[in-house]
């Protein structure tokens, strides 16, 4: 029971690194109707950018050790996806007003390798470490209630607590702000948001600067957890099939989506994996998006494609 | 028309989409202070490429006014942003409606207001009056937009330009799709608006008859071009129009064996 438990718990601390990309993607799919490859990209040149600014700024300003280094160097980053969005909005987005959905995406796929090339001749392409001083240490909990108890890693448990509210100040933004609908309004419909005055140009920015901090927030738990490295970018692949499950449309979605496939990996890898000599970890989600796109191509929670006959 | 009062004025533009295709040839009209303007004509005779020029939303679609001017109160406007423009209270209402399918009708209504500054209470205040002159609306406040009738939609979409507080709105083919009934509905409230909110509109339609039913003013747009122009009343006489557009004759219905297309040619193409 105890390892059951233990693996269902690893499996949704992982599941909520899984959502956090996802969200990614929901974003700037929600708000713009593009399907963003370069959120991938955008995670890596994040968790880079801060790996080398939490080095390079406590230098700078005789910060070392303390937490404020570790803080300005967040900030700095933030400030970058900011630029990084804006760079965005102005060089390639703002040309592509109303084009058809595979011109973005293929657009998108452009700004993931320039992003990935740019990010390792600013910042290097050599393997960092970030350490945003989360605490490394196991706990066991129900030590009572279990022989051996529960091993829960504090880390993990942070993580997630971030990605909750994260995920819980999102939904706010897209329900209940002009802001917030008014991405929605520009998802549903271009032009017509157009027509009735809200800035095309404005709304992609606020839209990629959000997707950016996200990407931050998920660069840096990734990058603390496996360290900053070129393969981080492949992450976003493993959210694939995340936001197919949950619905590319929902934000609560990309989370349930990210437990599930974290869930789903750790269980059947453990339980059903000895059976047929194992590796099941690797292909699990996206059998498992294979099968909602047959049954329920909206995925869980996304919203319905609708069609007036 | 008095020169004074004119609130838009387009003059002789000419629209290129693509860079190539060339579906304006220089038109030109305008539209007074508190009027209902037509302009009329049948398909690919350029009336949404003319609202779209005056309303600046051309660029997404791959077009460019390349000569002539457009004014509102005597401002050069060709430059602004759809944004700006709607600031300035000129919006559109595009054609078949393009409500925003996922949100419920009062977020599509409450979206309209995203460019004003002036407070919640303001805002309210609007959305009240809106729903005072699409009381459906009001019933249908929480069903998401893609779910309610043609008719509904458009009056969505209305309701939603008018929730900018515009002073003119440009309103493209507002009958589409729909059925006479919600079509003479629409037209009521269109001139309603115009009478008791002194709202400007200037209107592209093929429904004729309907619109020189409500505009003062019309305008007839053949292959880019405007063909011919007059009171609403002058042109619903006019022997022409009704041939052509109306599907009458002096000698009454006129079979379409008869119909001459050659006439129609000698007589407004050079």
């Amino acid at each position: 029971m105890g390892f059951f438990l233990e693996t269902l718990i690893g499996g949704l601390m992982a599941g909520m690194l899984y959502s956090l990309v996802a969200l990614g993607f929901v974003l700037i799919f929600k708000a713009s109707g593009v399907f963003n490859f370069a959120q991938g990209a955008m995670v890596l040149f994040a968790a880079l950018a801060m790996a080398r600014f939490a080095e390079w700024i406590p230098g700078w300003f005789g910060l070392e050790g303390s937490y404020l280094g570790t803080a300005a160097a967040f900030v700095v980053a933030g400030a970058l996806m900011f630029v990084v969005a804006w760079l965005i909005e102005r060089l390639v987005l703002r040309h592509l007003v109303n084009q058809e959905g595979a011109t973005l995406l293929m657009a998108t796929l452009g700004i993931a390798y320039v992003l990935e090339g740019v990010g390792s001749s600013l910042f290097g392409s050599s393997i960092y470490t970030i350490d945003v001083g989360m605490p490394k240490d196991p706990v066991f909990l129900f030590e009572g209630t279990f022989a051996g108890g529960l091993l829960i890693n504090k880390e993990d448990f942070i993580a997630a607590l971030i990605a909750a509210v994260l995920v819980g100040l999102l939904t706010l933004f897209f329900q209940k702000t002009t802001t917030g609908r008014a991405l929605r309004a520009v998802a549903d419909d271009h032009q017509a948001a157009q027509s009735i005055g809200i800035p095309l140009n404005r709304i992609w920015v606020i839209v990629w600067c959000v997707a950016g901090l996200v990407a931050l927030v998920a660069g840096v738990i990734w990058g603390s957890k496996l360290g900053v490295q070129f393969s981080l970018s492949t992450v976003a692949l493993r959210a694939l099939p995340v936001v197919i499950l949950g619905g590319l449309t929902s934000v609560p979605g990309a989370i349930i989506g990210g437990l599930i496939i974290g869930v789903g990996e750790k269980l059947s890898e453990v339980y059903i994996g000895p059976m047929v000599g194992g590796g099941i970890e690797i292909w699990f989600a996206y059998v498992l998006a294979l099968v909602f796109l047959l049954f329920r191509p909206q995925g869980l929670f996304g919203e319905k494609i609708i069609d007036r006959v | 028309m008095s020169t004074a009062n004119i609130l838009l004025r387009v003059n002789s533009i000419e629209v290129i989409y693509n860079h190539v295709i060339l579906v304006l040839k220089g038109v030109s009209f305008s539209v007074p202070e508190g009027g209902v303007v037509a302009l009329l004509g049948g398909n690919g005779a350029g009336k949404t490429t003319t609202l779209r020029a005056v309303s600046n939303l051309l660029h997404g679609e791959r077009g460019e006014v390349t000569k002539g001017s457009i004014e509102l109160r005597d401002e050069r406007i060709e430059a602004l942003t759809p944004a700006d423009l709607v600031k300035r209270g000129v919006i559109q209402v595009m054609e078949g409606r393009h409500c925003f399918g996922h949100l419920s009708i009062e977020e599509n209504l409450l979206t309209g207001a995203y460019t004003r500054r002036d407070g919640k209470a303001a805002i309210n205040e609007t959305l009240e009056k809106v729903y005072s002159y699409f009381p459906r609306l009001k019933t249908r406040r929480s069903s998401q937009a893609a779910y309610t009738s043609g008719g509904e939609q458009q009056m969505c979409a209305v309701g939603r330009a008018l929730m900018a507080k515009p002073s003119m709105v440009l309103l493209d083919e507002p009958s589409m799709g729909l059925a006479p009934q919600i079509v003479d509905e629409v037209f009521g409230i269109v001139k309603d608006l115009n009478q008791k909110e002194g709202v400007t509109f200037l209107l592209a339609e093929q429904n004729t008859n309907m619109a020189l039913r409500y505009a003062d003013f019309g305008y007839i747009l053949e292959n880019g071009r405007v063909v011919m122009e007059g009171a609403a009343k002058e042109l619903a006489a006019n022997e022409d129009v009704k041939e052509f557009y109306l599907g009458l004759s002096s000698a009454g219905r006129k079979s379409f064996k008869d119909v001459k297309h050659y006439r129609r040619r000698k007589r407004w193409l050079s």
